[in-house]
């Protein structure tokens, strides 16, 4: 026998069969120590996470103890029982699978190994998906929700009875999200097929690995060891850089305009150049402009998530082939495929967050012996500290990776309504098996009831939907399916990612009559809701052109070249990161500390001890606010550095305290780093007088009442209510026989959202609801944690006049309508016209 | 804000601020809760109720709240009791499906009755409930000619002179500086009207959309929305200002 000793990881020793000796040796290459230690534990029946940066081999340490597991096997001889598949590998992506897949095949044909390798996704045709079952492969690539399908199957069993190994890669990005609650849950009733199932993890570098290892073993009465860590540091160190520019760097902003001369001349000096953006909006913008002074006719492309997916192809094939000279890309380009040999990473916009900026630094060189490069661009000068702080955090290597959180309800109901499909369910059996998945590890009993309870019947207080409950309990107890039905209504409805209502844009042309041709190029989509905002004539910017908005017919969304330079701007509300915990704390400290400011360029150093001189710079633990009347205003600013969500939260809840005040607010508008509050009384001057307490006003309290309150009228708890109603199958986005519905959901789920408030409060999805807006949009999480931390540390600064530190929000002000209570003032306004019309 | 957010304040509303206009001659009055009432035959027409829409989702397996009736039916006793009308129409899709009537609750039957005693009712028949209802007070018929108006579910293509109908749920979206706000609405140009859909589950079909086309002389198109405790009446071509 061929043995090869692990280099450093010490007394595991491992046996390599000899295809793969010979394999490495032919390649020249020797097998890592972490591939190898890696082997060694999961032969020794350890559940194991791997961490390691790009360009590791991860992957071939992720399949090593399956593919020395299969040789041992040997192949299965005609004629044998039905064996069902071997290893499980899941990713978050479709098209990691089908690149995995490549990378896979590659060493097992090379080795001649008779493993058979094959993918899972929602592209697989319905007749290689009928075959898989029958005839299952020994790897078997896929998705969270293809498991989710397969587990809601009733041969789910047979399928997985031999199941051996789940290699979940990307996993750090999977877990914190609905998906991964969702893959959480499949997992748990994977270990049921196979007791003896071992799963072991691929994951970047995270906050705390603990989180991961506890994630991959079954929690519950009596957990598990957590999974086994091999953690592969090191990797050469990246060189990073702040653009440096001579312009002067905007005060506000997000788009960097200003900076992109110095990206072309950076674009040229490099072979392929991928530039990172934060949102849609930003990325349509930067490709416009980058190809306005593109001389040299470059091959730039644009890349994002609302691009046709035959465009994307196009630009992923481009990449891959080393056709391009750069791309404009956002996180859609995030995880880890492979792109061909790309020497440069700019970043544009601030990275938001400090793991994040390590993630995309990383898809710029996949050969981690050789250092990345990337450049930072800042948009404004809040954004040169914060990339400061990401920069600095990358060399220390300070991780801020959010945590795992607790499992969404409005996904356990989809997935106790997938397990009933499967077979009937035993109530204490399947609560058992869920709370043995760590996200689920401290659902209470009664919840769970509840949530069967809202599967069966919607789970109201007025009980007149018994004769058409979903699942039924019967006479031994467990629960079944109504009928097939719902069982088809569950595959069609399965899924965790909810698409805003999109329609699909058409570029069309204007004949010489001046009515619209049909069947132009499909350019992707756009949000409905947007859309709505637009009349015939209005111009937008999309898939890197100014369109001209035409209209809507059928399910399109009909335009066509404007011709124009100066569009009005889709004003996307996704994609926006906010501002991570870490570097929030990061860029207080600098503030605070003069020794840490000495990193920033002239600019920005010049216009903090400016600052210093009006008014003052805030401790880390403080909270400064300042007052000043501008205009026939008075202004209140708070820089609170707990990004824009919290921000905004926090905006909605004092304004209505400062309105009980009778400080007459009018408006506020959020950043990432501070709020401004404007109104008609001088906020200062009440400060002064003892009328308005600030300790007062950000008192903590402020989350309970304040918080119901604003509730009942916020847009974005509609929002993501609108989120679990479809997740949790209270609302289908489609249904049987009805596939080519326009809208995704067919029925208003804010009327139905408005219905619940008012008759049902307590009801479960709005308790869903709430549990995923305090960590989701409205960040109440943070705000709580930030409301206790400055207790006694709020310092004032009553002012004559706006504060450099100011400038930047106020610049903000008049870019966002200012949200309240302002509707019905607007049909005042558009009757009185009428009045004044007809002379009264 | 829809009609669940303005039934509990407005119905307490003693003085709505109403309406008056001139359909086909014939005097009527807009109410912001989002009935129609003739002074000169003590008619009140209401539109597309939708009553058990949650549980006709529910019948599918969608298990929609199941308190749209109830909602629904306290915003038109509401309103009945605003105007003490002799006759109610209800001028269909009464209910969301065909077996709407037949499984309602008995205690929102019930509701219906106490609405109906002393008054004369009439279910016209929508493209919902095209059978009719079961077991309820009034009669139910496709089609109804009364007091110079002719009062029918779908609004006829050939000639809509003094005709009162429902089915499109009209709705007016007003633009005032980079602000819109989009409301259901009364829809008339002075010879024919169009009934905002009543029912708290309903949407909305904007007055632009293709489906309104040829329905209206758009040169004299009125829109009358229902605002909080008001209409607000906005002509047609001033809507996106």
């Amino acid at each position: 026998m061929d043995r090869i000793e692990p280099k450093s990881s010490g007394n595991q020793a491992v046996t390599l069969p000899r295809p793969f000796v010979k394999w490495f040796a032919e390649k020249g290459w020797s097998p890592r120590a972490h591939q190898l230690e890696l082997l060694a534990r999961a032969q020794g029946g350890e559940n194991m996470l791997l961490i390691a940066p790009t360009g590791a081999g991860k992957t071939l340490a992720g399949f090593l103890p399956s593919l020395t597991d299969l040789v041992a096997r040997g192949k299965i001889p005609p004629g044998s029982a039905f064996t069902g598949i071997h290893t499980l590998y899941i990713s978050p992506l479709k098209a990691l699978t089908v690149d995995i897949e490549r990378n896979l095949m590659k060493p097992v044909t090379e080795m001649g190994l008779a493993v058979s390798v094959e993918n899972r996704t929602g592209d697989t045709p319905q007749a290689k998906r009928q075959r898989q079952k029958l005839n299952p492969p020994d790897i078997l690539l896929t998705t969270p929700e293809q498991v989710a399908l397969l587990l809601a199957n009733k041969e789910a069993e047979r399928f997985f009875k031999d199941l051996k190994y789940v290699v979940l890669d990307e996993l750090h990005s999977l877990v914190t999200s609905k998906r991964g609650h969702l893959l959480s849950l499949g997992l748990a009733r994977l270990r049921k097929h196979a007791p003896d199932m071992q799963t072991i993890g691929l994951s970047a570098t995270v906050a705390d690995p603990m989180d991961l290892q506890r994630w991959l073993v079954p929690q519950g009465e009596t957990p598990a060891p957590p999974a086994g860590l091999v953690h592969v540091t090191g990797g050469a160190a990246p060189d990073i850089t702040i653009l440096g520019t001579d312009s002067r760097i905007p005060w506000s902003g997000h788009v960097s305009t200003y900076a992109i001369p110095e990206v072309y001349e950076e674009i040229k000096r490099h072979k392929t150049t991928l530039i990172f953006v934060n949102t849609r909006f930003q990325a349509e913008l930067l490709f416009q402009t980058l190809w306005t002074i593109n001389e040299d006719n470059l091959p730039i492309a644009l890349h994002h998530g609302s691009l046709d997916a035959g465009q994307r192809r196009k630009v992923e094939a481009a990449m891959a082939d080393n056709k391009l000279r750069a791309v404009v890309a956002t996180s859609t380009l995030d995880m880890g495929i492979d792109w061909g040999d790309i020497d440069l990473v700019v970043h544009v916009g601030a990275p938001k967050g400090a793991s994040r900026l390590a993630q995309r630094i990383g898809r710029a060189n996949h050969r981690m012996d050789e250092p990345s490069k990337a450049i930072l661009v800042p948009a404004n000068r809040f954004e040169v500290m914060e990339c400061q702080a990401a920069l600095d955090a990358n060399y220390h290597g300070a991780q801020d990776t959010p945590p795992v959180g607790e499992g969404a309800l409005d996904v356990l109901a989809q997935h106790v309504l997938g397990m009933a499909c499967a077979e009937p369910f035993d109530p204490v059996a399947l609560y058992d098996e869920i709370t043995s998945a760590s996200p689920y590890a401290t659902l209470t009993w009664e919840m769970y009831e509840r949530i069967v309870d809202f599967v069966a019947t919607g789970g109201y207080a007025l009980r007149s939907y018994e004769r058409y409950a979903k699942i039924r309990k019967m006479e031994d107890g467990r629960w079944r399916v109504s009928n097939p039905q719902i069982a088809q209504q569950y595959r069609m409805n399965l899924g965790t990612i909810v698409e805003a209502a999109e329609l699909n844009v058409r570029l069309v042309k204007r004949n010489a009559k001046g009515t619209l041709g049909r069947g132009g190029m499909s350019l992707g989509k756009v949000e409905e809701y947007f859309l709505e905002q637009l009349v015939q004539g209005d111009t937008f910017l999309f898939a890197g052109k100014v369109l001209r908005f035409e209209g809507i017919r059928e399910n399109e969304c009909l335009v066509s070249n404007a011709f124009s330079l100066d569009p009005k701007i889709p004003a996307y509300a996704g994609g926006k990161f906010p501002l991570t915990t870490y570097l929030a704390d990061q860029v207080r400290a600098m503030l605070a500390d003069p020794d840490r400011r000495t990193a920033l360029p002239d600019q920005v150093r010049d216009w903090l001890s400016i600052q210093l001189e009006r008014s003052m710079l805030p401790r880390q633990d403080e909270l400064l606010i300042e007052t000043f009347p501008r205009g026939k205003r008075f202004f209140l600013i708070a820089y609170c550095f707990e990004g824009r969500l919290a921000h905004q939260t926090l905006g909605m809840l004092l304004t209505r305290r400062l309105e009980r005040a009778g400080a007459r607010p009018l408006g506020f508008v959020a950043t990432d780093y501070s709020l401004a509050i404007w109104g008609l009384n001088d906020l200062g001057a009440m400060i002064a007088d003892g009328s308005l307490s600030l300790s007062d006003l950000f008192d903590e309290d402020m989350l309970g009442d304040d918080l119901e309150a604003w509730l009942d009228e916020s847009y974005m708890l509609k929002r993501t209510f609108r989120n679990c109603a479809v997740i949790s199958g209270l609302i289908e986005r489609r249904h049987p026989g009805k596939e080519k519905t326009g809208r995704q959901v067919t029925v208003s789920t804010d009327l139905i959202y408005d219905v619940l408030r008012t008759h049902e409060p307590d009801h479960v999805l709005l308790e869903a609801t709430r549990r995923d807006a305090a960590s989701g949009l409205l960040d109440i999480g943070r705000l709580g944690d930030m409301l206790g931390r400055i207790k006694g540390h709020i310092t004032h600064r009553d002012l004559d006049r706006v504060s450099p530190l100011a400038v930047p929000i106020m610049l903000e002000i008049g870019k966002e309508s200012v949200p309240g209570e302002a509707q019905d003032a607007v049909l005042q306004e558009a009757a009185d016209e009428l009045i004044a019309e007809a002379g009264l | 804000m829809n009609r669940l957010g303005l039934s509990p304040r407005t119905m307490l509303t003693n003085t709505p601020a109403t309406e008056d206009i001139l359909v086909h001659g014939v005097a009527a009055v807009c109410d912001p809760l989002g009935g129609l009432y003739l002074p000169e035959t003590g008619m009140l027409v209401v539109s597309d109720l939708h009553l058990e829409k949650g549980a006709a989702f529910a019948r599918r397996g969608m298990m929609l709240p199941p308190y749209d009736t109830i909602a629904t039916l306290n915003i038109l006793a509401a309103v009945i009791a605003r105007y003490d009308p002799k006759i109610v129409v209800s001028l269909g899709d009464n209910f969301h499906d065909r077996r709407g009537s037949e499984f309602l609750p008995a205690d929102l039957r019930a509701m219906i009755l106490d609405m109906a005693r002393g008054r004369d009712w009439i279910w016209i028949n929508g493209n919902h409930d095209p059978d009719g209802t079961t077991d309820l007070p009034g009669i139910s018929i496709d089609e109804l000619v009364y007091g110079g108006l002719v009062f029918r579910h779908e609004p006829s293509l050939i000639s809509g002179k003094g005709e009162v109908a429902g089915h499109l749920h009209p709705s007016a979206t007003v633009r005032r500086r980079e602000k819109y706000v989009r409301r259901p609405c009364f829809a008339t140009d002075g010879h024919r009207l169009l009934m905002p859909a009543f029912g708290v589950l309903t949407g909305g079909l904007d007055l632009n959309h293709k489906a309104m086309q040829g329905i209206f002389d758009r040169q004299a198109l009125v829109a009358h929305l229902l605002g909080r405790d008001r209409i607000y009446s906005v002509r047609y071509g001033n809507l996106l200002a």
